[in-house]
């Protein structure tokens, strides 16, 4: 599934549980097939597709749709949650994150549609957390009253480049500074704000003036994304031919690490690589991502990962839906679903997936959390022996502990050369135990894949 | 020390004058011939060619000056071939051949014509026109009696004409200047005659000025008259000099040969003089230019003879082919071909090496220059270092590998064979003699058991414009040559001679020399012995750490520039890593420059949520896979792509 917001960043998310246990769990007896409990739950994503414009650095799925088809949308999203709530089998949905796109351009009752459906097939407690991505525009902020009545509890608002530059000074950021105020009142301790550093123009100076502007009227949950350029947008266009520049790597770099220690300083913990929250106020949602939950995943080209018990499948498969709204629509009012392409995840995948994700976090891996994926084999087991592992351990990136297997603050900053020495490892120990092999096969007509990020 | 050759010195002039001579020689054949009827003869009767109705010849010429073209035209006239659009550079059978406008391997063409009713026998051989075949050139030169020496009338003389010039004084044969072209815009062929007068003493009027349809005739006559026949006889005992050999695969060696004296026929036993072996003939003929089979061949004659040999290496070009039971003194001059130039090739990846080997394998049979050694590379794993008579040998193996068998390879920057003189005397009981050549620089021994290091030497001549003079004599000191020689060939045009170390041209000169002179000078070399060089053993280190493979021999003079280079190149082609790499050029303990690849401080992606995990472990999976072919150098991994960029030789 997709989660993405269009402007600057991302989202967070809220604690929240509310479940249900209802839908019968099979039991599966073979070797690595994951616990019940790993089976039971899920997240679920759902994907806006559509914007107002388009911004020029995102190359996320979206659309500015030419007709209001709003309502036939709807109508689908329902239809498509409906359908894969019933294949996943699950009996609890942890927590709901609407993104896109533009969510909090929906009328709100496409959202209170949505989590009616979902309430239909199991109880969802007060205390799950349902997340909205919000830009910040007059439109939006008047509606984010509506929202919260539709069930809404936690607000993750995109802070435009322009807004941070000027915060409170123009008629754009003094909208911006409204909204996350309106959103601070109906949702206090909920509120995300998103922002991205790295943009054309930015020193580290100008950078931890916003940081301080930020500071002065964020909530409790802040993330940070250092701009990336993507093939495809206007920006790499531009950055290409030499028409705009963006800051050195050195540059970002020290721009992330300033934050680092300034978000430090104010209370805020980081916990994973681009998040930080203070008074525990984590993204429970996202958090389920790290930690190798199940997932599903509604609305164009949004991805999930989960077990399709419904139809008997015993294997975690990674899901893709179509990716373009009309195409979707009709597969959804064709089959109940548009889902693209099927994975089946085997073993080593799935654990590989586990790593990567867990490493993200601050606090790592521990040894409990593994072993829900890996009752046979141990991190220790795993990492221990490995000359490639314990030489960055004794370079200090790395930690693998009583608690488990984390990188040290500095590691974290380099996280994705750490990785590749890590799959090779876990490759190498899990390959020497015989596993089954995974397969792939595709669903419905079109056989492409499509990603929609 | 001074290992190049005495002749090294002889000025144009003196050469000059020796070719005067020599024309003073030239019988004139003009009484017996008037007017040629040029036609092809359905049968063949080659009782009926005394000796002194053959003429065997070659074209000789600069790149593009028409030689191929030349020799087309008259294999047209004389009806051996259709006249044809499609009929270009007939000679010039391999695909390397026509994309390059260049010849390779000589051919071999018999063509007959008739006058007053007497058949004649003109053997054509097209030759390769690039110096570095010049050992096959100065064969297939001795199995003629003169050469047709082309020159463009709009280019003038080049350097290439003048090495091909000497080629054929040497062997001292009737030289035809031909000038060419001389329809086209721009062709000024006086200008070109008066070169040819002060460059190679040839007086104007004998030069011949060539329109391909008006003249061809003319010339055809000409060429007859020109040449002087060779005092050969058909009772002597036979003697042949092979000047060609190819590889047939149903058939075995077919090798072209000249047959000096007698006659060979069928089922004869005939040997080779270099090897001592005997083989028996199985089929012989003419080319005209396919093979033509017939029963003999007599004195005079040029054809093909295939006789049971397995191997080109047993037809070795300059070789010496006489009766079993008449043994003959060898013809002069043989000698093996060497390896001017090597260059180690790697199959891309490892599972391709089976088909490069056959491929490789393939190709020499054709072709008995190239040497093969097995080398294999940390970095590259399993391959070969092979030798070549010169760069463009080496180029056109290279393409012909990839054209004819589909093999990409991997080839390194060329390196020359170094030689050291031994000071020890346990080392020089080791190897079995006091002088020891240098292919691999693992190999290269210490200075404390060396009394000198020895490096090959080549005499390169290059023609250009007068008013690039300044660029090229900079360009060539820069490249430690010494000028031997400056000629002004017309009042706008300079011939210069420089004696060149070899290492200094085999990887970029020519293409430096081209472009500094938009294309106007030409380039041509040829082998001067060994000279003393100050050469040292440089190590390439990543953190501290030498990286065997890139050990490289260099001159002390050059050690900064080369060092400087591939440290530059390392540091562009190795990924940032967690820490920071010195890339160091050092020789012993110095260090002589040095490249830092700054460690990343960061590098882990932003955002990393569900819909973001396929497209992030598809990237973290091709790195891992990546890291696991990656070469450790203490900590630091170096990708196969580095080492590529490294000893790979420069695209153009």
């Amino acid at each position: 599934m997709i989660k993405l917001t269009c402007r600057a960043a991302g989202r967070v998310l809220c604690p929240g549980l509310r479940c249900f246990s209802g839908g019968e769990v099979t039991e599966h007896a073979s070797g690595w097939i994951q616990s019940p409990h790993l089976t039971e739950q899920a997240s679920l994503y759902v994907h806006w597709p559509y914007c107002l414009r388009r911004c020029s650095y995102c190359n996320f799925n979206k659309y500015i749709p030419k007709k209001n088809n709003d309502h036939i949308m709807t109508k689908c999203l329902q239809w498509e949650t409906d359908t894969l709530l019933q294949l996943s089998q699950v009996s609890c949905i942890t927590s709901v994150f609407f993104g896109g796109g533009t969510p909090s351009l929906t009328h709100p009752s496409t959202i209170a549609a949505i989590l009616e459906t979902l309430s239909k097939r199991m109880s969802l407690s007060d205390e799950a957390e349902i997340t909205l991505e919000v830009n910040p525009t007059p439109a939006g902020m008047s509606k984010l009253d509506d929202f919260v009545r539709a069930g809404v509890n936690r607000f993750s608002i995109g802070v435009q480049d322009e807004d941070l530059k000027s915060l409170g000074r123009d008629h754009s950021s003094q909208e911006a500074l409204k909204t996350i105020e309106e959103a601070r009142r109906l949702c206090p301790g909920r509120v995300s704000v998103d922002i991205m550093f790295g943009r054309p123009k930015q020193t580290v100076e100008s950078w931890e003036k916003e940081l301080s502007e930020l500071l002065r009227i964020c909530d409790d949950h802040v993330s940070l994304y250092q701009l990336t350029l993507e093939r495809g947008t206007q920006l790499f266009k531009q950055v290409q031919c030499g028409e705009v520049t963006v800051p050195a790597e050195d540059v970002t770099a020290e721009m992330y690490q300033c934050a680092r220690k300034t978000l430090q300083q104010h209370g805020f913990l980081q916990y994973e690589v681009s998040n930080f929250a203070r008074h525990n106020s984590v993204s429970h949602h996202n958090m389920s991502y790290w930690r190798g939950k199940q997932y599903i995943g509604v609305g164009p080209g949004a991805h999930g990962r989960f077990v399709p018990l419904g139809e008997g499948g015993v294997f975690r498969e990674a899901r893709t839906q179509t990716l373009e709204p009309d195409v979707w629509i009709r597969e959804v009012q064709q089959r109940g679903h548009g889902t693209r392409r099927r994975i089946q995840l085997s073993r080593l995948e799935l654990l590989q997936e586990v790593l990567v994700m867990g490493m993200r976090k601050t606090r790592g891996i521990s040894h409990k959390h593994w072993e829900l994926f890996s009752p046979e084999m141990g991190l220790c087991e795993i990492f221990g022996a490995s000359m490639d592992v314990q030489q960055l351990v004794q370079s200090g990136q790395l930690i693998l502990d009583d608690r488990g297997l984390c990188c040290s603050w500095d590691g974290l900053a380099l996280l994705d050369s750490i990785l590749p020495t890590l799959l090779v490892e876990l490759e190498r120990q899990i390959l020497q135990k015989p596993h089954r092999d995974h397969s792939v096969f595709t669903d419905g007509q079109t056989k492409k894949t499509s990603n929609p990020q | 020390m001074n290992h190049a050759p005495k002749d090294m010195e002889i000025s144009v002039h003196q050469l000059m004058g020796e070719l005067r001579l020599n024309h003073g020689l030239s019988p004139c054949l003009a009484n017996h011939v008037s007017i040629f009827e040029l036609h092809v003869c359905d049968t063949v009767d080659l009782s009926k060619f005394p000796v002194d109705r053959i003429r065997n010849f070659c074209i000789i010429a600069h790149i593009d000056h028409g030689k191929s073209t030349l020799a087309d035209r008259l294999l047209e006239i004389t009806g051996a071939i259709a006249k044809t659009e499609k009929n270009k550079q007939v000679l010039d059978k391999l695909q390397v051949e026509r994309e390059r406008g260049i010849t390779v391997k000589a051919q071999t063409a018999s063509l007959f014509y008739s006058h007053q009713g007497e058949q004649h026998l003109l053997n054509l051989i097209d030759t390769p026109g690039h110096v570095d075949f010049s050992y096959e050139v100065s064969r297939s030169i001795s199995a003629c009696q003169g050469v047709l020496l082309i020159i463009d009338a709009n280019q003038g003389i080049q350097a290439q004409t003048v090495a091909n010039f000497y080629l054929a004084f040497e062997a001292q044969l009737t030289i035809i200047p031909v000038v060419n072209k001389i329809d086209l815009k721009n062709a000024d062929p006086e200008r070109v005659e008066s070169q040819i007068e002060k460059v190679f003493d040839i007086p104007r009027e004998e030069c011949i000025r060539l329109n391909l349809e008006q003249t061809l005739r003319r010339f055809s006559k000409r060429l007859w008259r020109g040449f002087h026949r060779k005092q050969l006889n058909t009772e002597d005992p036979f003697k042949a000099l092979v000047f060609d050999s190819n590889f047939d695969h149903y058939r075995g060696v077919v090798a072209n040969i000249a047959v000096f004296g007698g006659r060979v026929r069928k089922g004869d036993k005939i040997v080779s003089a270099h090897l001592g072996k005997t083989y028996e003939v199985n089929e012989l003929g003419l080319l005209r230019p396919d093979e033509h089979p017939t029963q003999k061949l007599f004195a005079g004659q040029v054809g093909y003879i295939i006789a049971g040999m397995k191997d080109v290496k047993e037809a070795q070009i300059g070789d010496t082919l006489y009766l079993q039971e008449q043994p003959v003194e060898a013809l002069p001059g043989f000698k093996p071909a060497k390896a001017m130039v090597f260059a180690g090739m790697y199959p891309m990846d490892q599972s391709e090496y089976p088909g490069l080997r056959s491929a490789i394998e393939r190709l020499t049979l054709n072709d008995s220059s190239v040497t093969v050694q097995r080398d294999s590379s940390l970095a590259l794993g399993a391959g070969w270092r092979l030798g070549f008579l010169g760069l463009l040998h080496m180029e056109v193996f290279n393409q012909r590998l990839e054209q004819e068998y589909n093999a990409s390879v991997i080839v390194t920057a060329p390196t020359v064979p170094y030689k050291a003189v031994l000071s020890s005397a346990k080392l020089i009981k080791e190897h079995g003699s006091e002088e020891i050549t240098i292919v691999n620089p693992a190999q290269f021994p210490e200075r404390s058991v060396v009394s000198e290091y020895l490096e090959p030497m080549v005499l390169g001549t290059i023609l250009a414009p007068d008013s690039y003079t300044g660029k090229i004599m900079s360009l060539c000191l820069n490249r430690r040559a010494v000028q031997k020689n400056m000629v002004y060939i017309d009042d706008q045009r300079v011939m210069m001679k420089y004696l060149f170390p070899l290492n200094e041209i085999v990887v970029d000169f020519y293409d430096l020399l081209k472009s500094l002179s938009s294309g106007y000078a030409s380039f041509d070399y040829e082998n001067a012995g060994y000279q003393a060089a100050d050469l040292i053993k440089m190590d390439i280190l990543l953190n501290g750490r030498p990286v065997e493979e890139l050990t490289t021999v260099v001159h002390r003079q050059r050690a900064y520039s080369t060092g400087k280079a591939m440290c530059e190149r390392l540091k562009d082609s190795i990924p940032r890593q967690m820490f920071e790499i010195a890339v160091q050029a050092a020789i012993g303990s110095k260090v002589i420059a040095r490249e830092t690849i700054k460690a990343y401080r960061k590098n882990v992606l932003a955002k990393c949520y569900g819909g973001d995990i396929t497209r992030k472990m598809k990237l973290l999976k091709k790195q891992a896979e990546g890291k696991k072919k990656m070469r450790r150098i203490g900590n630091v991994e170096v990708p196969k792509d580095a080492f590529i960029s490294v000893l790979k030789r420069k695209e153009k």
